[in-house]
């Protein structure tokens, strides 16, 4: 099995040396994704317009060299020259002859492609649908204020597949809980936010890449040609969790975009009705689990055992060390005693889980998540990982202290 | 002409011993423990790199967490840049200039001895907080990327601070050598060393040391806006105080770009000196590559925020950056033509030094001709942040520099010890560098294109065969590095035969009119240049 990888992969390289790419299987043909939008169609053009003049020029420029390399050679008594600089007027024209196709490639061969796409990536008027898309540690938050839908799209590829404990599924660290889905054939303008640091939001086949930069609106946007799901990442280095915050676009026809909108919009009712009933633990824990594996396991891990010195552990009776801020701001709140985590107060519990540590990169998960998965992943902490205080809090309860804010 | 009287100097008087390097304000004394610092620190981010290979070997957490990854890289990125390249050009700068323009020693020679002995320190901060989180304080050390963008940097541990303060030592040590090169060659060249005979290595370093001098105090403001904001409540990089994280891109970049050519600049200007020794002809082109080099100088610092194109700048101000980019394409081009013309019709023999400067124009140009590429505002939507960077650069910077470097360290070994290197163990360094290297990079640039973002300690399952050849051509290319440092080591000990001091039949330049090895203090009287 190894060996077999191991073969393929010195067959990849050779591949290319030969550019004999487009009969290998399609996963050695290195191109760019099949591009779906005019923005991508425009820079693969560039990709591989580019692509053919710098083989071009380094076929060349190798083949002078290695001639120079055979040919002039004192092993075969090869007299040196001694020319220094182009001497006559003939000389002289053919030393520009470089410069000035250089200057041709870069400025009309290339230039102008490239000045066609940057502008017209630039416009962004005339869309038909606006997404807010917040960038925020590890997670992207997908909005349509026009209809009034908002999620948390987050990594559902298990750390257990990561840390090599189960078998890797097909799209491994590419798969979301909640896709973003986006009609096709329609000009959507996506609306960049950022809660903490800069992330950048990038799908290959759509050749857009835009940073999204905290305290300010980056606007970019799309024109998807083809229904289908397209896969990438975020491509700014924003912290541990940087290889784990995957973008996963659902585009369907308008028709199916319009179902699926209604469908959403029937399911926030369900999910607001579900916050008013009460719950069982069980249930609580069961939807808690899934809560935390997808928002907190990635800093807190999925065992709760935190990592040392910069994660606090959920399990507790823990020893932990850290920063004397970190265990200041812990003990403040009830969670450290002694060199251990402790079970603190259930209303501090809630404030951590709602507002963040103001300064840490715990985040405030109360625009990020519903009532009930909030009430869901406290319950959850609160009796998993041999934590056995047993207690229960309720969707109604977060609902509460919410209403009370606003007041 | 200044003309310094040292008859009343002996011969080889110096300490002996520990205080022989600690106190010494020779230039060739401090040449050597830039070169022997940077080697020790190529070979510490060499180690990083490999760790990095062996994480990234197989799809899935292996070696270390997230957190410890981003820490290596960006220790790694440091290291290779600002603790091992430019110490290693600074020593050759040091060794070579007074040698070179018949100087007795550097202008500032104290000022020279605290340059070095300020990088020690700052190496030593870059990786302190791995020993202190294994005493519990604090988790690590920089995690940011080199780049050290804001507001991460601002949200990161003490191992930024540390970063910080390794920043600024290592700003003062380069910008005190700066100054050291530009007075030297300004000042003590020798009678009849005009300024149009001066030989090109050191019109490069000229170039480097001007820039260094532009460029590294917008890095060292912004260092200490990123300490303010840090530590005493400033909002230089943060919108909600009214700042901008953006602003940290311009400083960064405003400095970054040019350091590339600060990076690349010396090795340019050593790399005819050698084509034109082993192919026994005179440097082609000596006003053109002169020219260049200033033109690449100034365009350096107007086109930063190529860098920066999927930051959302305005479509006007991408076009400009991209425009100007691709100006640099001419002076590079012309360098790339003269040292075409310098080989043409020569009588060439391959040594390893001659070897390796010819990998240096070939990898060199694969990273030019990919960084054209990237100019390309339109398309970098799609290059940027990918692995199609991270092997364009390292074509760039090991392609250039560091090869630049090893040819450099091949051509002047026997002068330096009186001794040749071991030339077989030399030829396999070199096949197996150029063999590791391509394995490492071109899988690279394949896996940008399909997709792969940098800076991830895991991926998708996709990019898995592809790493695996990168990790194993890594490999390679790490273990042939022990080559040379066996190949230095065994000539600084005495092996080898005996070094004439022409040392290569075809070369020129006064360097070579002293005995190898040259004595402790050269040309006590100034040497007359025709």
């Amino acid at each position: 099995m190894a060996s077999k990888r191991l073969l393929a992969s010195i067959g990849a390289v050779l591949a290319i040396g030969t550019l004999s790419a487009p009969t290998a299987s399609a996963r050695y043909f290195f191109n760019f994704p099949s591009p779906v939008t005019p923005i991508a169609h425009e820079v693969l053009f560039i990709h591989d317009l580019f692509l053919a003049i710098i083989t071009v020029i380094f076929a060349g420029a190798i083949s002078v060299l290695f001639y120079s390399l055979f040919t002039h050679r004192k092993s075969k008594n090869y007299t040196p020259a001694t020319f220094t600089k182009p001497t006559t007027k003939k000389q002289w024209a053919w030393s520009f002859v470089p410069v000035l196709t250089l200057i041709f490639i870069d400025y009309v061969v290339l230039g102008i492609p490239a000045l066609h796409s940057i502008l017209a990536l630039a416009n962004t008027r005339d869309d038909k649908l606006v997404v807010v898309v917040t960038a925020s540690q590890w997670k992207w938050h997908y909005a349509y204020p026009a209809y009034g839908i908002q999620f948390t799209s987050t990594l559902s590829t298990p750390m257990d597949e990561v840390y090599g404990n189960a078998p890797k599924d097909r799209h491994f660290l590419l798969e979301v809980d909640h896709p973003l889905v986006l009609p096709t054939n329609e000009k959507v303008l996506i609306v960049l936010k950022s809660a903490d640091v800069i992330h950048s939001f990038w799908v290959p086949a759509f050749g857009i890449k835009q940073d999204a930069v905290p305290g300010y609106l980056r606007k970019t946007w799309v024109n998807i040609q083809k229904p289908g799901v397209y896969r990438g990442q975020c491509a700014e280095l924003c912290g541990v969790g940087h290889a784990f915050m995957p973008i996963v676009v659902d585009a369907r026809t308008p028709a199916a975009f319009t179902r699926w909108v209604a469908s959403e919009r029937a399911a926030a009712g369900v999910a607001r009705e579900a916050a008013e009933k009460v719950w069982t633990k069980e249930a609580l824990m069961a939807n808690g689990k899934r809560v935390f594996d997808s928002n907190c396991a990635a800093c807190h891990q999925p065992n709760g055992l935190g990592i040392p010195g910069t994660f606090p552990p959920i399990a507790t009776e823990h020893p932990f060390s850290a920063s004397k801020e970190m265990l200041s701001d812990l003990m403040k709140r009830g969670f450290y005693r002694a060199g251990r985590i402790t079970e603190g107060p259930i209303a501090s519990h809630i404030e951590i889980v709602m507002h963040g540590i103001p300064g840490t990169p715990m985040p405030a998960f109360e625009s990020q998540l519903s009532d009930t998965d909030i009430a869901s992943v406290i319950t959850f902490e609160r009796n998993a990982f041999g934590n056995h205080t047993g207690q229960v809090v309720q969707p109604a309860s977060i609902k509460a202290l919410r209403s009370k804010k606003v007041r | 002409m200044s003309v310094i009287d040292v008859h009343g100097l002996e011969e080889e008087h110096h300490p002996r011993g520990i205080s022989r390097w600690l106190y010494t304000t020779n230039h060739k004394d401090i040449g050597i423990l830039y070169m022997i610092f940077g080697l020790t620190m190529f070979l510490v981010g060499g180690l990083l790199a490999m760790l990095i290979r062996l994480e990234l070997f197989e799809p899935g957490m292996k070696l270390m967490h997230p957190e410890l990854y981003n820490q290596v890289i960006t220790v790694h990125g440091l290291v290779m840049v600002f603790a091992a390249l430019m110490p290693v050009t600074a020593g050759m700068a040091n060794y070579l200039i007074p040698m070179m323009i018949g100087a007795p020693d550097m202008a500032l020679p104290r000022l020279n001895n605290w340059g070095f002995w300020l990088l020690p320190p700052a190496a030593v901060l870059l990786v302190l907080p791995w020993f202190l989180q294994l005493l519990g304080i604090g988790n690590g050390t920089i995690d940011t990327g080199w780049t050290i963008y804001a507001p991460l940097s601002i949200q990161s541990g003490l191992g930024v601070d540390f970063a910080i303060f390794a920043i600024f030592l290592l700003g003062l040590s380069s910008t005190m050598a700066s100054i050291n090169v530009i007075v030297t060659v300004l000042n003590l060249r020798a009678p009849g060393m005009t300024l149009e005979k001066l030989p090109i290595f050191v019109w490069s370093w000229l170039n480097t040391a001007f820039l260094l001098i532009a460029v590294f105090p917008a890095l060292l403001a912004g260092a200490v806006m990123l300490l303010a904001d840090r530590h005493f409540g400033t909002h230089f990089f943060s919108a909600s105080g009214g700042g901008d994280p953006i602003l940290w891109e311009h400083m960064f970049w405003f400095f970054g770009h040019p350091e590339v050519y600060i990076l690349l600049l010396p090795t340019a200007g050593i790399l005819p000196h050698i084509l034109s020794t082993f192919a026994r002809k005179p440097i082609y082109g000596y006003k053109a590559q002169v020219y260049s080099f200033a033109a690449i100088s100034m365009l350096s610092v107007i086109v930063w925020a190529h860098h920066m194109f999927t930051s959302g700048l305005p479509a006007y101000a991408n076009i400009y950056f991209m425009f100007s980019t691709m100006a640099i394409s001419v002076p590079v081009g012309i360098l790339f033509f003269c040292w075409f013309a310098t080989i043409w019709r020569g009588a060439m023999t391959f040594e390893t030094p001659m070897l390796f400067a010819i990998g240096y124009v070939v990898l060199f140009g694969i990273g030019g001709l990919t960084g054209l590429v990237l100019s390309d505002a339109a398309a970098d939507q799609q290059y940027h942040n990918t692995y199609f960077l991270v092997a364009h650069f390292h074509y760039a910077l090991f392609g250039g520099p560091i090869m630049g470097v090893i040819a450099a360290a091949y051509y002047y070994l026997p002068k330096l010890t009186g001794r040749m290197y071991n030339e077989t163990l030399g030829k396999w360094h070199f096949w197996l560098t150029m063999i590791g290297f391509n394995a490492t990079f071109i899988p690279q640039f394949l896996l940008g294109i399909d997709g792969m973002p940098r800076r991830i300690p895991d991926y998708a399952l996709k990019f898995a065969h592809l790493n695996m050849a990168s990790s194993l051509g890594a490999f390679t290319l790490g273990a042939a590095q022990l080559l040379f440092v066996y190949n230095v080591v065994r000539t600084i000990s005495g092996a080898g035969r005996a070094a004439t001091s022409q040392v290569w039949e075809g070369a020129h330049g006064l360097e070579f009119t002293l005995p190898s090895p040259p004595p402790y203090h050269t040309f006590s009287s100034a040497p007359v240049i025709e």
